[in-house]
């Protein structure tokens, strides 16, 4: 037992050493506001409207430079995941371009898409993507919300673990697309052809203009067309596009969680059952 | 690991395999009928608990690979295939991705604890030598394992690593081509890295069943560090520790669960969900949390050649440790002045994993100079000095009269009740 | 094991036997990952259907397409194949049913039932013989139709096993003429 203590004792020693070294807690780069999600917590869910406005917001404004290469069409019609009908996620599909082949004559050849299809890329290859990019290479978007975080810093890092915060991702891609801003502040120069924007991770100069304004995509169930609703409901899309099987992950492990507690209980009670008559 | 058994076969078929091959009093000797002390704490169970890690790092490993491909231009989106499409695909990857940091979590506390008790000195020098080299292959068979989703981490950090052999005089040039079979990290590197990491953990296996063999034949430390003297101090390992054993396990498995259901990305790095690309260096190379406390040793010495030898050298001088510590008293337990350096040297571990994952600049590296120091300083200076300074408490008779004098029938360190605070 | 020598199971303590259902439980629970991860995927499930254009496949030829990783036969029959096929009586036959995904399974192996509805020249079927998945040759055999090599089992022109160790006929997939020359499987 008093093993126990003194190892409690002195990792909050650690904890209170390291939290007093003023070095420590100076994280560097950005800062990057928490948001609301649905998705967040143990018990967090994606919100179906949300993912097919960030869908239709991705369609028309992302996809244009960014591809989502890893994302099937058929996954789109997934449960735990934007939930369109099977008919909705065919004709989405239907209206992106595949190249296939090779035919009878030996020809590759371009059909409409079909749900087992995966998101064309916008760009056949690197080179092509910076040739038309002005050097910049816009990322393909498949992993993007697990691909970015800013860095959190002690102690910061430490109770994320416990009060589970996965969600740097999404509130990086809401920050960046919320982020710009008009003139860059005194003494921060942006060279020619790039933009400032204060959550950007590699330095403040990124080579994508503001992609979105208010009023730029048409959303017909009444939420409101703003850049800042935009911006969430993208990184939400993200999100589930980088981890589609978020939703069954989180429900399987409340399942899990219980019954290896509920498993342990009974463990315990037969071990001290089985040791009551040794003295040890 | 035989010896201990008061088998005798009763069916005819065990009288008639019994005679050609012993297996049944082998195994009844070793995890039935041996005779373990009846004093062990919680912090005992993590051999066990050690033990299904590397059976659970085992069989997910085996189905991975059953859906990954090993090869450059493929093995990134293979991985993404595995999490997107493979049935139960995403749950198989983050238990095994998650499962190596729980494997180390778990053998840091288990070295952690020998070291406490004494576990090392005679005469189980060589059960500690058979660990100190489990945790040598532990750590190449993660390296190599992170190398494998082809991300950006895995080429850097494969780059960063195979470069420390280059610091070898005359030969590192070759040496390191050798191991990349080429001139840089490519698709020759992946595929041996893939070969050699399925091989390693059955290599663990085996080196484990020898550390077992080792420490079954001398008979387990315990807390006191007195050698059991009668039946009095000791109880057979089954039912009594296999069914603590199993408690910690499943209490273990809470944690390793909460990791894969809720935090399945937490110990890892976003930049290896971006696939490799031999232009571009992340702004910041960390390797995985586990490999941090030498990372910070290779660091902190401003020499190529330094630096590695002292890595390596973090972890050569535990094998030396035994004759290290010249204490004629094994447990910590008694050693009043080498608990309080014991703790130092934990802090001191713990801040090298910190100093490990900060960049390389202005005070971090004066600090990790300094806990570089200490590190070597408590094997080389402390330990041996302590054997011959220190006055011990005095120790109990048997293992039976320490656990009468701490007069509670309770376990040792039963689920941390606050009994004071 | 100081109190469980108790000779009757009825007097099992409960919590031993709580316990010990809890274990089976979940490791019964944690196989089943393991086992399903077998299983096709879902991006395998996906790729269920071609088309096939046959507008260039004269009577008489057959094509040979690949659809779920396996030989598809196409083939354009002639008259004669036809009139053969059907002057088989059922009774003939080691397999008396169709085989064919499009129908029952109660379906008889009537060439009518082997061949596309409303199209009957053409012939639909899996390549792989129904006794150890060889691929048979086409033009071959002793009933003019498919000879598989590997074990010596001879189809007719409607694809139906005739003599050898097959066991059934060929299956004929799930298929639909999409257009008047266009087929999609699956």
């Amino acid at each position: 037992m008093s093993i126990m203590i003194k190892t409690v004792r002195a990792l909050a020693a650690a904890v209170v050493l390291a939290a007093t070294a003023p070095a420590f807690a100076a994280g560097s780069g950005p800062h990057i506001e928490r948001q609301q999600w649905s998705f967040s917590g143990p018990f967090g869910s994606f919100d179906r409207a949300q993912l097919q406005r960030g869908f239709k917001v991705y369609k028309e404004v992302c996809a244009a430079c960014h591809g989502l290469r890893q994302v099937a069409f058929r996954t789109l019609a997934q449960d735990g995941g934007p939930s369109f009908t099977e008919e909705q996620a065919k004709k989405i599909a239907s209206e992106y371009t595949v190249t296939d082949g090779p035919n009878d004559s030996g020809d590759m050849f371009d059909r409409p898409a079909i749900l087992a299809d995966k998101f064309p890329s916008p760009f056949p290859n690197e080179q092509a993507a910076r040739a038309a990019n002005g050097g910049a290479y816009p990322p393909d978007f498949s992993l993007i919300a697990k691909a970015r975080a800013a860095h959190r810093g002690f102690p910061w890092f430490v109770f994320d673990a416990f009060t589970q915060y996965n969600e740097q991702g999404p509130d990086y891609i809401y920050a960046l697309l919320t982020g710009y801003e008009e003139n860059a502040p005194e003494g921060v120069v942006i060279p020619e052809g790039k933009h400032y924007n204060h959550a950007f991770l590699a330095g403040n100069a990124i080579g994508m203009a503001p992609p979105i304004s208010d009023e730029q995509v048409e959303y017909t169930d009444g939420s409101p067309m703003t850049l800042d609703q935009y911006a969430r409901d993208v990184s939400a899309f993200l999100m589930w596009a980088a981890e589609p099987k978020l939703e069954e992950r989180k429900q399987m492990g409340f399942r899990v969680i219980v019954f290896l507690l509920v498993f342990a209980s009974l463990l315990y009670f037969t071990k001290q059952k089985l040791w009551r008559n040794v003295a040890h | 690991m035989a010896g201990h058994s008061n088998y005798v076969p009763q069916s005819a078929a065990a009288k008639w395999l019994e005679s050609r091959l012993p297996v049944i009093s082998l195994v009844r000797g070793s995890f039935v009928d041996f005779p373990t002390p009846k004093n062990l704490n919680y912090w005992w169970t993590f051999g066990g608990i050690l033990f299904f890690m590397l059976i659970s790092q085992i069989i997910t490993g085996i189905v991975l690979v059953m859906h990954y491909t090993p090869s450059t231009a493929a093995a990134f989106n293979s991985v993404e295939h595995i999490m997107r499409d493979v049935n139960f695909g995403w749950l198989l990857r983050y238990m095994h991705s998650n499962g190596a940091s729980m494997f180390f979590i778990a053998v840091y506390i288990h070295i952690f604890r020998g070291l406490y008790y004494g576990s090392y000195k005679a005469p189980r020098e060589i059960s500690w030598i058979l660990g100190v080299i489990i945790f040598l292959i532990m750590m190449g068979t993660a390296f190599m394992g992170y190398v494998l989703p082809w991300g950006q981490m895995s080429f850097w950090g494969a780059t960063v690593i195979t470069n420390l052999f280059s610091a070898i005089p005359v030969v590192g040039e070759a040496v390191r081509t050798w191991l990349w079979g080429g001139f840089a990290v490519d698709n020759p590197t992946l595929n041996r890295f893939f070969s050699l990491h399925y091989l390693l953990p059955f290599m663990i296996f085996g080196v484990v069943l020898l550390h077992v063999w080792a420490f079954h034949t001398t008979g387990n430390n315990n807390p006191t560090g007195v050698q059991p003297k009668s039946n009095q101090d000791t109880v057979p390992f089954h039912p009594y520790y296999t069914i603590k054993d199993l408690f910690a396990i499943v209490v273990f498995m809470v944690l390793f669960a909460y990791f894969v259901f809720y935090m399945p990305n937490y110990m890892g790095h976003p930049d290896n969900y971006i696939e490799a690309n031999p232009l571009v260096t992340p702004a910041h190379i960390v390797p995985e949390w586990y490999f941090l406390p030498f990372y910070a040793i290779l660091r902190a010495v401003p020499d190529k050649l330094g630096g590695v030898l002292a890595m390596f050298g973090a972890i050569a001088v535990l094998f030396i440790l035994p004759w290290l510590d010249t204490s004629k008293v094994r447990s910590g337990v008694y050693r009043p002045l080498f608990k309080q350096f014991f703790w130092i040297f934990a802090i001191n571990a713990v801040a090298l994993g910190y100093l490990g994952a900060m960049p390389a600049e202005g005070i971090y590296v004066i600090l990790s100079r300094i806990c570089t120091v200490y590190y070597f300083a408590h094997f080389l200076v402390i330990l041996p000095l302590l054997g011959f300074l220190e006055k011990p408490l005095p120790i109990p008779a048997s293992i039976s009269e320490a656990v009468l004098a701490s007069g509670s029938g309770k376990p040792a360190g039963a689920v941390a009740a606050p009994q004071s605070k | 094991m100081a109190h469980t020598h108790s000779a009757e199971p009825t007097r099992r303590d409960f919590l031993y036997l709580a316990t010990g259902a809890m274990g089976v439980v979940g490791a019964g629970a944690v196989a089943w990952p393991f086992i399903d991860q077998m299983n096709p995927d879902a991006s395998a499930l996906a790729l269920a259907s071609i088309e096939v254009d046959v507008s260039a496949v004269e009577v008489g030829q057959s094509i040979t397409v690949k659809w779920r990783g396996k030989p598809v036969f196409i083939r354009h029959r002639t008259e004669k194949e036809i009139e053969e096929a059907k002057a088989v009586p059922l009774s003939a036959l080691p397999d008396k049913f169709a085989r064919n995904s499009n129908l029952p399974d109660t379906a008889e192996a009537t060439d009518t039932n082997r061949a596309a509805e409303g199209k009957e020249p053409w012939l639909v079927m899996v390549g792989i013989c129904t006794h150890l998945g060889c691929v048979p040759i086409g033009d071959a055999g002793d009933f003019g139709g498919w000879f598989c090599p590997c074990h010596g089992s001879h189809y007719d022109t409607a694809g139906r096993i005739r003599l050898g160790p097959a066991p059934e006929n060929l299956l004929v997939p799930p298929y639909a003429f999409v257009e008047d020359a266009k087929i999609k499987i699956g």
